[in-house]
């Protein structure tokens, strides 16, 4: 079994002692205390631990560490711009597409991976995109809200 | 559903006579002393609100052994005190009640009403929630009690303390108290403009007032920082992964946690060998009872330990839920629990009967189903000096301090439960189960122990929502008028059986049953069983009487606030206007619970070729009094509206010879 030593986290290299097996989101969480990224079932079904990979949305749960080294791994934690929240973030806040909060930083992470991708998604194609990120406590028309929210004001030049 | 410390699946310890010595209720070291109180809180006023009747509210919270997972008596009871209110000298409000927040965001509801009680912006104050050492006693977050029973608590406790400032104040200025108002975080003086602020008034004080529960609060059509749809509070640590969940937090020589599992549920331990996990490095098995755990430096490995024991269980033969109904009706038990039974009996079903002109008799099933909060059940446990410390996401702190304090026969005084806010409950989160398994490892190691349920564990090893069979007997007139209401409901609950219907005659009555499942409470408990069964029957008896089902409901209805909620749906959705058609239906029902009274219209369609069931639209109107926080309010409906779709379509738990068939979000 190999080592990986380490990892491109939101913007820094950052030293990490893990087999290659283990996975990413436990390694985030456990070894370099980036727990943003949440456990919900870990075989990729709850998107509560997604996280970018070169921009992609990935389920950190079912992907092997070893996978991923060198790659640019982008956390909630490194959403945040020197203090300002990203729009999405912000949209969150503002649609209050939040009960409980923990499907939140894997929303917010489907959700940028979305907005790169297609800065003025249709409310169809918010729904099919986050098809596999759920939320137990049911805000859904408000996640939609916030994602189309954040597009707008992203298109307005808030990033 | 069964005692987590004498069940099958849990550590079993045989009940020693020294234990009922803890059933006695413990000295509370908050009992209202003063020095006590300030030695931990720092100098300031603190306003204290004791109850005269705080058994009764609080018992009146939960419904027992069958919804809250343990009886009322084995608590620690509380001395009358349901909040308290700290002032400090630098003018900080917090707050403390044994409340805990799990995504309905009372941390923000509560803090309104305290704000605007004591004219503080809502920024200055701070809630210290569900902490056994900190929080008076609270029975727990369930059955709808926050808003009702906590927030009149807490305004109470904020008016006293704006009450007691202004006394301060015109004492230490020598004013006359009627010139003097409170706004804003400071009294000031109507007639100079001369203001003082509470830091400045509570410095050098060490005030205690105890309060009793009849001081004057705000009306609602008064309030300004109460009625708003403030955000939630701390919205920001959320949104950007800084909030610390119980299962995000470490603690200092941690060890993890993994429990090995039955091979099916009720089975006991018949032998375990544990060697060759024994023999990695960092590896300590735990074995007790029918309880095998270890622990490990770091999760894969803990989880490499668990496959490594090789566990023979013998498991008893078990329905499985092919047959879950007829074994419910089967198996009807007198046992408690029966609050609700034969409650609003009147007159006679024979009599109501024969005045019908159609009878109607159907049966209607509810399934078991999973809680599933996104948050897994977790805990971490560490034992200093003989104490317990055990953070943990559950909605009934006190009552896991009681689970902990008699698995490991310690007094309760010596041991502490912290939630932190946590990913969601839904009434699922009561027990201790993961707080148990902490602590024991923990008590073994000598290290702080976390433990993380996995989903799989959640599906299996978590009790469900009840199942439930619903008979029901009829007799109506063809003008629509109800002459005969039979009612049963075996195993799935009580609540939310009564109705605001003028049935003439009915009976209804709610059975015990044994469960073939671990089952507990559940968001809405029964309503939603109870609510589903009435109202279709409803429905069947106005198809059946080629009656429009809202005149049919209006013409036995004569209850304001219920024939409200009716109307204010239906002219939202346009209804009669909406029709149905072969593949698409519309459909609406009411009915009322906990003070709450609902109304639900829904448009409905079928795809013929997959069977697949669209639910188009649903249009809610729903009336509970006054509303603290307008906006998280429609947050929690619209999110109960989600999750109970769920639950009638697609969660059904299966399960057959103690396994459940489909433990995953997959399936």
């Amino acid at each position: 079994m190999s080592r990986i030593t380490e990892l491109n986290v939101n913007g820094s290299k950052l030293h990490v002692e893990a087999d290659s097996e283990k996975s990413l989101l436990s390694v985030l969480r456990d070894d370099l205390d980036l727990t943003g990224s949440k456990y919900g079932c870990g075989e990729g079904q709850c998107g509560a631990c997604t996280v970018l990979i070169g921009g992609v949305p990935t389920r950190s749960c079912i992907t092997q560490v070893g996978k991923v080294a060198g790659k640019p791994i982008t956390t909630i934690e490194g959403l945040e711009n020197n203090g300002r929240l990203h729009p999405l973030q912000q949209a969150f806040l503002d649609a209050d597409a939040l009960q409980c909060g923990y499907c939140t930083s894997g929303m917010i992470m489907s959700g940028v991976a979305l907005l790169s991708k297609n800065p003025s998604p249709g409310e169809a194609e918010i729904k099919s995109f986050l098809e596999g990120n759920v939320c137990r406590c049911g805000t859904y028309p408000r996640i939609v809200a916030a994602i189309t929210k954040a597009a707008k004001q992203m298109k307005g030049g808030a990033r | 559903m069964s005692d987590p410390l004498t069940s099958a699946d849990r550590v079993e310890i045989p009940i020693e006579l020294e234990r009922y010595e803890l059933f006695a209720a413990p000295i509370y070291r908050f009992n209202v002393d003063r020095r006590e109180f300030f030695k931990l809180f720092g100098g300031g006023i603190a306003i204290v609100f004791t109850l005269k009747d705080a058994l009764a509210l609080q018992a009146t919270g939960g419904r027992g052994s069958g919804e809250s997972g343990r009886p009322a008596s084995n608590q620690s009871l509380p001395k009358e005190i349901g909040a308290w209110l700290h002032i400090g000298e630098d003018g900080a409000v917090t707050v403390f009640t044994g409340k805990v927040e799990v995504g309905q965001d009372i941390r923000t509801s509560l803090a309104q009403v305290v704000a605007e009680e004591l004219r503080v912006p809502l920024s200055s104050i701070r809630l210290v929630m569900g902490d056994t050492e900190l929080t008076p006693f609270d029975m727990g977050t369930f059955g709808s009690r926050t808003t009702p029973t906590m927030g009149p608590q807490l305004r109470k406790a904020a008016a006293a303390a704006r009450e007691l400032l202004l006394d301060l104040a015109a004492e230490q200025t020598k004013t006359d108290r009627a010139s003097l108002t409170a706004e804003d975080g400071r009294v000031t003086n109507l007639r100079t403009r001369q203001s003082l602020g509470y830091g400045q008034l509570t410095h050098g004080q060490k005030l205690l007032k105890q309060i009793p529960d009849e001081v004057p609060t705000t009306a609602p059509d008064r309030w300004k920082i109460a009625g708003q749809s403030t955000a939630k509070v701390d919205g920001r640590a959320f949104v950007t992964g800084k909030h610390h969940y119980t299962s995000d937090m470490k603690r200092p020589g941690m060890l993890y946690g993994k429990v090995v599992r039955p091979s099916a549920l009720n089975a006991t331990l018949v032998s375990a060998d544990t060697r060759a996990a024994e023999a990695l490095a960092g590896i300590t098995v735990v074995k007790d009872g029918n309880f095998i755990g270890v622990t490990a430096p770091d999760l894969s490995q803990a989880a490499q330990a668990v496959k490594l024991i090789n566990a023979e269980w013998q498991a008893p033969a078990q329905p499985s839920s092919r047959e879950l109904f007829d074994y419910l009706k089967s198996h009807t038990t007198e046992a408690s629990g029966n609050e609700g039974n034969s409650g609003n009996t009147r007159g006679s079903i024979t009599d109501g009967l024969a005045a019908a002109d159609q009878k109607h008799q159907q049966t209607y099933t509810v399934a078991y189903i999973a809680h599933a909060p996104l948050e897994p059940r977790a805990a971490i446990a560490e034992w200093n000096d003989g104490k317990l410390t055990v953070w943990t996401g559950t909605q009934r702190p006190f009552g896991v301090r009681t689970e902990l304090a008699e698995g490991f026969r310690i007094p309760e005084e010596r041991v502490r439960v912290i939630v932190p806010d946590t990913g969601s409950g839904y009434g699922g989160k009561h027990t201790g189960d993961a707080a148990m398994e902490a602590a024991r490892l923990a008590k073994a190691t000598g290290k702080p122990v976390k433990i993380v349920w996995t989903r799989e564990e959640e599906f299996t090893w978590a009790y469900f929502r009840p199942a439930g069979v619903i008979d029901i007997t009829s007799g109506v007139r063809t003008d629509g008028t109800v002459t005969a209401w039979e009612y049963h409901n075996i195993n799935s609950g009580p609540a939310g059986i009564q109705h605001k219907y003028e049935f003439a005659n009915q009976k209804i009555e709610f059975h015990a049953a044994q469960s073939p499942l671990r089952q507990g409470s559940y968001r809405g408990l029964a309503a939603t069983a109870n609510h589903f069964a009435r109202e279709t029957h409803l429905d069947e008896m106005a198809h059946s009487l080629k009656m429009n089902p809202l005149e049919f409901r209006l013409k036995n209805l004569q209850d304001a606030r219920q024939r409200a909620v009716l109307q204010a749906a239906a002219k939202a959705f346009g209804w009669g206007k909406a029709k149905s058609a072969p593949d698409s239906g519309v459909g609406i029902a009411c009915g009322f619970e906990k003070g709450g009274y609902v109304a639900t219209c829904a448009e409905v369609a079928v795809d013929r070729q997959t069977r697949k069931v669209k639910i188009v639209r649903v249009v809610e109107a729903f009336e509970c009094g006054a509303i603290i926080n307008p906006d998280h309010l429609k947050n929690q409906i619209e999110g109960a509206i989600v999750m109970a779709i769920g639950g009638a379509l697609f969660e059904a738990v299966e399960f057959a010879n103690g396994k459940i068939l489909n433990p995953r979000f997959s399936r």
